[in-house]
């Protein structure tokens, strides 16, 4: 296992930070082990759908957030909602449509969010629009001055959807600080990702639009942490998105209905080999980080936190038949308060009056010396002086001397 | 004070409430500099800077999107479509994730979501749309479209106030083709009340948007003609004020409604059902209707003529009810 995706640039991984990551690791796969034996009990109303093999990603990218920071997490990211605090009882109710659960039996899986404590927006099952929204969260939290980072997940497929590229272009546009994390599984449903995006890594989408970003191995936790410590303090300091594109692969069908007949035995061996938990064992045995009593420790803590939370939610009742009817609205029943952490007459007439300054020379042209942290957005953007010998002569020139608007709608 | 057209009581009213509450933000594509395609942001930007007014790239679904996750952290977003028709390109992000989040999981979307509609005006068929059905089908959504200086100005003031996402239609062929005097000070129209804007005995013709105007000039003309209508603006589509219609049938027994969206799944359909379950014994007469055509809206003026409700169709339509 490495100890960063870099080589030598990473700060060290505490021994906390370790065994913390093999908790959420190991508690994020005995949540769905739990939730496996639910499936066949007929406990789990929908369907269920298993990260087995991608909980390094989901944890050690959550990991390197901070409380005030925001997520949204996809279907496989039970591993981000655990790090982010939320208990597993909330996942078992929720896949059960009990009342309890976060969203009262009203919608299931990990669908559901947080948005006064945890800061958790809930995805919903259409692919990418989590992008766009979780840029706003993270350009309002920006206006707002509080210093938050916004995180969210997609997948090989998913970054094919018109929603991701809008939402990257835009928060690229914005300097947003926003993390994306592109789980490359290698498949989408039944899809191989060779037949739905021509390129080897999939980070080249995210530096297309001028977003910093880096493939790292989606199976080696501490590589994942380093990539996201690292996307997190470029973002914190005004630099961001970042991309971060994690290889992996998806151990399981789609969902359980799916046996996932179409994945060469071959490739399955490979993936088995790096399983991420067994690795990251290793490694804390190897390097002498834990020893026998701290791994049965853990597991201990786990096996009693999930009995506890699977009683409570296997008590609980489902919900009443007139919920369905209530919440189409809000009608009062949220007090909407923006929290600021920035005097408002900051952006309030006349401090926040401008002057009309879009009718500077040059003003539509790139500026090759924005900061872009790892380069890779410095390195898409041509100086005006550059582009003009690689022939965009007539938009190039016009933006160059008109007042106001770039090239062509 | 001077009489002022549909499009500036539209501006003030994003002015005004940028000036109250530095919640309120703007996002859109050409909003800034160049002030909106139509002009409805002049001067935005110069006032409230770039932070607060987003000029944004030409994608309808990271602007809904990204309004949206503003709104979680307590923005209040107005999002302009450069034209309304433009909205089909984000119609997953609003009727998915916008509309849903407070059914689903308790988050309230205060956002607003306005921009140009409607025909009349010669745009061809994807500058001319009244997709207000597409959305008022969608549980989640408050669907406004005033007919009235006035109305644009309130109706949009609350709209920014509201809790809930808000699609706001603004019928470009209004814009600077009725005047009105507005009020000094505060004011606010509340969403999902109709008004009544001819008191009539005879039959009530219901209406909203342009086909407001076309309704009242018919009645001016059935009134020559001895029929008295009762015309009401709906000004609200979602959620629908059951009780002004109601009440009004119960009154005149008589129901014409009249839009300029397409006839198959308007609002209409939705109405005579409304009226139907709840009113049938007060009716002396079928529910009629006035709408476009089942087709989209063509270009050529002699074809949008054809397609567009006029004064003679609703006066037609109304003598024939009056016979009843």
């Amino acid at each position: 296992m490495s100890s960063s995706p870099n080589g030598s640039a990473a700060p060290s991984v505490t021994r906390q930070q370790c065994l913390d990551l093999y908790y959420y690791m190991r508690l994020n796969r005995s949540v769905e082990d739990q939730m496996m034996k639910l499936f066949r009990q007929n406990k789990i109303v929908g369907g269920l759908y298993s990260s087995l093999g991608q909980e390094a990603i989901s944890v050690g990218t959550a990991y390197a957030l901070e409380k005030r920071d925001w997520i949204a997490p996809m279907i496989r990211n039970i591993g981000a909602l655990l790090v982010k605090g939320v208990p597993p009882r909330d996942i078992f109710t929720q896949h059960m449509a009990k009342y309890t659960s976060p969203t009262q039996g009203k919608d299931g899986t990990s669908h559901f969010g947080d948005l006064k404590n945890l800061h958790i927006v809930s995805p919903i099952s259409m692919l990418g629009d989590l992008i766009p929204v979780m840029t706003g969260v993270a350009m309002a939290g920006r206006y707002l001055g509080q210093d938050i980072v916004t995180m969210t997940w997609i997948g090989d497929g998913g970054s094919s959807t018109g929603a991701f590229h809008e939402g990257l272009n835009l928060a690229a546009t914005q300097r947003a600080p926003f993390v994306l994390i592109l789980e490359n599984n290698q498949w989408a449903y039944s899809t191989p990702v060779s037949r739905q995006v021509p390129v080897r890594d999939l980070a080249e989408r995210g530096r297309a639009y001028g977003v910093a970003s880096v493939s790292v191995d989606g199976n080696d936790v501490i590589a994942v942490f380093n990539a996201a410590r690292a996307a997190v303090a470029q973002c914190r300091a005004g630099n961001g998105p970042v991309l971060i594109e994690a290889k992996t692969m998806r151990m399981k069908g789609h969902a359980q209905h799916d046996p996932a007949e179409y994945v060469p035995k071959e490739m399955r061996a490979y993936w088995e080999a790096r399983d991420p938990i067994a690795r990251f064992e290793k490694y804390l045995t190897g390097n002498k980080i834990w020893d026998a009593k701290a791994k049965q420790e853990i597991e201990s803590r786990i096996a009693a936190l999930l009995k506890e939370d699977l009683e409570f939610a296997e008590n609980s009742p489902m919900p009443p038949p007139e919920l369905a009817e209530q919440g189409v609205y809000c009608e009062g029943c949220h007090t909407i308060e923006a929290e600021w952490h920035r005097p408002k007459s900051e952006v309030t007439p006349p401090k926040s009056s401008v002057e009309a300054e879009w009718t500077v020379k040059d003003f539509g042209a790139f500026d090759a010396s924005t900061p872009s942290g790892n380069g890779a957005g410095a390195q898409v953007s041509a100086s005006p002086a550059a582009s003009k010998k690689t022939s965009q002569p007539a938009r190039r020139a016009s933006a160059k001397s008109s007042k106001g608007k770039r090239g062509g709608r | 004070m001077a009489p002022v057209t549909m499009l500036e009581g539209i501006r003030q009213a994003i002015f005004e409430e940028m000036d109250r509450d530095p919640t309120v933000v703007a996002l859109g594509e050409d909003i800034g500099v160049y002030g909106g395609a139509f002009k409805v942001t002049e001067g935005l930007l110069e006032r409230f800077g770039r932070e607060r007014v987003i000029e944004t790239p030409i994608s309808e679904t990271a602007i809904i999107g990204a309004a949206c996750g503003m709104s979680y952290l307590g923005l209040r977003p107005i999002v302009e479509m450069q034209f309304i028709d433009f909205i089909a390109c984000c119609f997953n992000q609003v009727t998915n994730f916008v509309a849903k989040g407070h059914y689903l999981w308790g988050a309230p979307a205060p956002m607003v979501i306005r921009g140009p509609s409607g025909g009349g005006v010669h745009g061809g068929p994807f500058h001319s749309a009244n997709p207000e059905m597409y959305f008022a089908h969608t549980p989640g959504l408050k669907i406004v479209y005033p007919s009235t200086a006035y109305d644009a100005k309130g109706l949009l003031k609350s709209a920014v106030r509201d809790n809930n996402p808000v699609l706001f239609f603004e019928h470009k062929f209004l814009y600077r083709r009725i005047k009105e005097e507005l009020p000094e000070g505060e004011c606010t129209v509340p969403i999902g009340k109709a008004v009544t804007r001819r008191e009539g005995r005879d039959l009530t013709i219901l209406s909203y948007a342009a086909m407001m105007h076309t309704s009242l000039d018919a009645a001016a003309e059935l009134a020559k003609q001895g029929i008295e209508a009762e015309v009401i603006d709906l000004r609200t589509l979602a959620p629908l004020d059951a009780e002004a219609i109601l009440a009004s049938v119960k009154k005149t027994n008589k129901l014409l409604i009249v839009h300029e969206d397409t006839k198959t799944g308007g609002i209409a359909g939705e109405i005579a059902s409304l009226v139907c379950e709840n009113a049938f014994d007060d009716l002396d007469g079928p529910i009629e209707r006035v709408t476009a055509l089942d087709t989209p809206v063509p270009y050529a003026p002699t074809l949008e003529d054809r397609f567009l409700p006029n004064v003679a169709k609703v006066v037609a339509a109304a003598r024939e009810l009056a016979n009843y």
